[in-house]
């Protein structure tokens, strides 16, 4: 009887149900736990972040960063937040009120449910649906509606500005995001967030999918409105961006929102192109999973903040023009590609079995993919060669034209 | 008869969306108010696709209908000042989207609920198909030359043809 409650977190239902407890009551307690935490984390995870970000930015800018408040300013945040929370709520005269006081919620919801689907350890997964990847682009549609209602509803000229160019932005690079998740859903031919961790566990879809891993992130990049894509909150322009009118907890949720969606984009680009929790002894030790996909997430994130504090914005115009005359070419052609020489491999008898975990099982296929990737990476950039020489010498035969006119001009005056 | 179960409570719920939405739709007096209804509306939806165990419908409902179509439509609104200021709740077609309207209740009355109304526990309730559909089946459904292929063909070559004069219209004439 005792044995059932050895490991709680694996075995909490049916430990409460040898107290005498109802069975559906136990399982529903269980779950209720294990909702509450999955969606408790990210949030304060998120007062970490914030202190991260402000750090590594101010050691960007050569000063130190918050530093009073606790330990190497640790609780500079939590000071924040207590101030955001008493902050007097303004709400906008002309404001459509419940509209307004519902946007910060949905932009909440349309990160923290991502995690539902995030498998953290080889048993902890919140649901492991079988549309997973699918799932998480379509609660990011929930993110694009949370921006038009914010800015719709605050009757605000620069927060309808704001919000438009940051809708047409997240509704565009959502195109080669999704074309991206395309290819590591061919290769482990599932859509399932496990299956997809799972099959990484013999080689990273970061070698096989190579083009697809950077579509992704830079895709990602402006999913969640971090540098160079930063155009969702352009201070210089229009002032803020679509949550302007927002003070006190409310403006709190959207910020806290952002900070949230870039760490799950880095999360999700973890399970989905470096093997999740995948890593040493992740089997034996569930919990050791988890942290190597803490790890992994990490590695990606700070190097996001760097960019951040480093590289200036793109113009609106710039960045639908990379997206769509760019990115989105580039994910059609790389499906078509990693589909052929899929197929390829699969002809040549070199495809792994779905259950061998080998690492040399998976090196025939991954070299031949990588080859593919590496071949379009090449063909992209020599394209890119060449159309910057024909731009530069464009621009030099008008220079030089202008020059001789004005040269002209000078001889003719005298 | 009714049982009192988890789905059961779900449905009701999913239905009060779909059912509430749609009334908001047709009676708010703000045409964003509409649009934001239809989204509850739509939303209600998706979730009766989850509880027939249908997860890749229901998200491509959500993806779809609440990510892009749904967006557009506020989009459309807000970008055309004369109707975002709209309060009237009837124009002069009324009556068409009424006949429209009544004509599509009765054809879904008449061709699905009546047959699984009318004979309860023989043929009609029984699922047409033991093979339970997964997003795989889905899938090989409609490449398979047997099945579903042509009519996917014709939709991909309908939409490819949509693209295509979208970028047409949008392109700029001044350059050529």
């Amino acid at each position: 009887m005792q044995s059932t409650c050895v490991d709680v977190i694996e075995t909490l239902a049916p430990c409460l149900a040898t107290g005498g407890m109802d069975p559906g009551l136990a399982q529903f307690i269980s779950i209720l736990i294990g909702v509450v935490l999955v969606t408790l984390f990210p949030l304060v995870l998120v007062i970490l972040l914030i202190w991260l970000e402000r750090k590594i930015a101010a050691r960007v800018q050569d000063r130190i960063g918050p530093n009073r408040v606790g330990p190497f300013g640790l609780f500079q945040n939590l000071a924040d937040a207590v101030k955001l929370i008493i902050k007097e709520d303004i709400t906008p005269a002309g404001a459509d009120r419940l509209i307004y006081n519902v946007a910060p919620i949905t932009a909440v919801l349309s990160t923290t449910l991502i995690w539902a689907v995030v498998p953290f350890s080889p048993i902890h997964i919140g649901v492991d649906l079988s549309i997973g990847v699918l799932y998480f682009v379509a609660i990011g549609s929930f993110g694009t509606l949370s921006v038009i209602m914010a800015g719709w509803s605050s009757n605000n000229k620069y927060a309808l500005l704001g919000s438009f160019r940051a809708v047409a932005a997240l509704v565009s690079y959502e195109v080669p995001t999704v074309l991206a998740l395309l290819i590591p859903v061919l290769l482990t031919g599932s859509m399932g967030m496990e299956a997809i961790v799972r099959a990484q566990i013999g080689m990273w879809f970061i070698v096989p999918a190579l083009v697809s891993a950077i579509i992704f992130y830079v895709a990602n990049l402006a999913e969640t409105g971090r540098a160079p894509f930063d155009l969702i909150e352009a201070e210089s322009e229009i002032v803020a961006g679509y949550n302007i009118e927002y003070s006190g907890m409310k403006f709190g949720l959207f910020m806290a929102n952002e900070f949230m969606h870039a760490f799950t984009a880095n999360l999700l680009f973890a399970v989905i192109f470096l093997g999740g929790w995948s890593g040493p002894l992740a089997e034996q030790i569930p919990f050791l999973g988890f942290i190597w996909l803490m790890v992994k997430t990490f590695l990606l994130y700070i190097p996001s903040l760097i960019l951040r504090a480093t590289i200036p914005r793109v113009r609106i115009d710039q960045m639908m023009s990379f997206n769509w005359k760019f990115l989105v070419p580039i994910s059609i052609v790389n499906v078509l590609v990693t589909a052929f020489l899929l197929q390829v491999v699969k002809a040549l008898g070199w495809m792994p079995a779905p259950d061998n975990y080998d690492f040399l099982a998976h090196v025939p296929e991954a070299l031949v993919l990588l080859i593919g990737n590496l071949l379009l990476i090449a063909g992209v950039l020599t394209m890119l060669r060449n159309a910057g020489r024909r731009e530069r010498e464009a621009t030099e035969a008008s220079e030089g034209e202008a020059g001789r006119e004005a040269d002209h001009a000078i001889v003719v005056a005298h | 008869m009714l049982q009192l179960n988890v789905q059961t409570i779900a449905f009701f719920i999913f239905a009060i969306f779909a059912l509430g939405g749609a009334l908001g739709v047709v009676t708010s007096r703000n045409l964003i108010h509409g649009a934001l209804y239809l989204i509850v509306s739509l939303f209600g939806g998706a979730g009766f696709f989850v509880l027939l165990s249908a997860p890749f419908i229901a998200v491509v409902q959500v993806l779809v209908y609440i990510g892009a179509i749904a967006i557009l439509i506020i989009f459309a609104v807000m970008l055309t000042r004369s109707m975002t200021g709209m309060r009237e709740l009837f124009n002069s077609q009324w009556w068409v989207s009424a006949l429209v309207g009544v004509l599509l209740f009765i054809l879904l009355a008449v061709a699905v609920i009546f047959p699984m109304w009318g004979n309860s526990g023989s043929e009609g309730s029984q699922p047409k198909s033991d093979q339970v559909a997964t997003t795989q089946d889905l899938g090989v459904a409609l490449v398979d030359g047997n099945q579903y292929v042509l009519p996917f063909e014709v939709a991909s070559l309908l939409l490819t043809g949509a693209m295509i004069g979208a970028i047409v219209i949008a392109r700029d004439t001044t350059e050529d």
